[in-house]
């Protein structure tokens, strides 16, 4: 296990530091018991919640009680299509929670989940104004993510492939260059399916990695959080050791002097 | 007297006249962990729930935290 105060690469965002590099989301579990299993085993010490009213029928347990006291609780604006919404969604959430992070959405399409950008970078502005440090889902744009950076977003948190869908990493070559030109740190967010994605953004420069559905409706999602957690930090390693240049043709590993029926 | 005040959406008559009164008539404990509330859009700190008075027509919001993604 990583010893949190000996790590020599933590991740660190808006000056805190984390042993992990995973972000783990807490929807979609079959149980509680599941659910709280898959955090431990996937390491993570940032683990996101939303903000919903409050069923007046009675509620049940609470996630602040479950996870509160082990977990860094970092909210979502999830489902908010306004800036009106999620920045009282932001400020509920503060209040709720007692933290000023907030995971920004601001979702521009029901049916794929892409966030509306305009509006993203409108409540981003505005609420780092009011003191919240913020970490927008957005697009995989150099562009955007630029914008983002420049109104003071502590991190940006592209989509790999649409939000649940699975999908991976569509374009691993524009997250990249996202990586390389990001001022602030690049979490993936969306879209992985299986620890290799969460590998391979890590190998492509990302800061960290945030799953949800991949880990909670996996078969067995105890397992696939440990898988994620491993991969997360395995494509970490292998990033900061550097990958070796591809070629197109072939180059034995093994020595050519010396071989049997040789000439000389 | 009584009063229609909109709670998560929802048109409610109440005798209330503080937030404090109306989470406890809707059966929120005010004690609770991870409650907040707004008023008409603005964000009604914890600390003020006692004081601040409702009055016909307003819109309340009572949230928590859920899990999420």
């Amino acid at each position: 296990m990583t010893d949190k105060t000996e790590n020599a690469d933590p991740l660190i965002i808006a000056g805190h530091r984390f042993a992990s590099r995973l972000i783990v989301g807490t929807a979609r579990f079959s149980s509680r018991q599941v659910m709280l299993d898959a955090l431990v085993a996937s390491g993570a010490e940032v683990v996101t919640a939303s903000i919903r009213r409050i069923s007046l029928e009675g509620y049940s347990e609470s996630l602040v009680d479950l996870v509160g006291g082990h977990y860094r609780l970092l909210p979502n604006t999830a489902g908010c299509a306004t800036v009106k919404d999620a920045v009282l969604t932001a400020q509920l959430a503060r209040e709720s929670l007692e933290t000023d992070w907030v995971k920004l959405e601001l979702i521009g399409d029901r049916e794929t989940l892409y966030p509306d950008v305009a509006e993203l970078i409108q409540a981003a502005e505005q609420l780092v104004g009011e003191g919240f440090t913020v970490l927008p889902y957005c697009t995989d744009d150099p562009v955007v993510c630029r914008r983002l950076a420049d109104v003071g977003c502590a991190a940006v948190m592209p989509l790999g492939s649409p939000i649940g869908s699975g999908m991976g990493i569509c374009n691993p070559y524009n997250l990249e260059l996202l990586c390389e030109r990001s001022a602030v740190p690049v979490i993936l967010d969306a879209g992985v399916g299986t620890a290799s994605d969460a590998a391979l953004a890590m190998e492509l420069g990302c800061a960290a990695v945030m799953v949800n559905t991949a880990i909670a409706q996996a078969n067995d999602p105890v397992n696939m959080a440990r898988a994620m957690g491993e991969a997360v930090a395995a494509g970490r390693r292998a990033r900061l050791a550097g990958r070796i240049p591809r070629r197109a043709y072939g180059q034995p590993s093994s020595p050519q002097l010396g071989l049997i029926g040789s000439g000389s | 007297m009584s009063a229609v005040i909109r709670v998560n959406g929802e048109d409610r008559r109440l005798q209330v006249a503080t937030v404090m009164e109306l989470l406890r008539a809707e059966g929120v404990d005010p004690g609770r962990r991870g409650v907040a509330v707004a008023l008409n859009g603005a964000v009604v700190r914890r600390a003020d729930w006692s004081a601040v008075a409702l009055a016909p027509g307003d819109e309340v919001e009572i949230v928590k935290p859920f899990a999420g993604g």
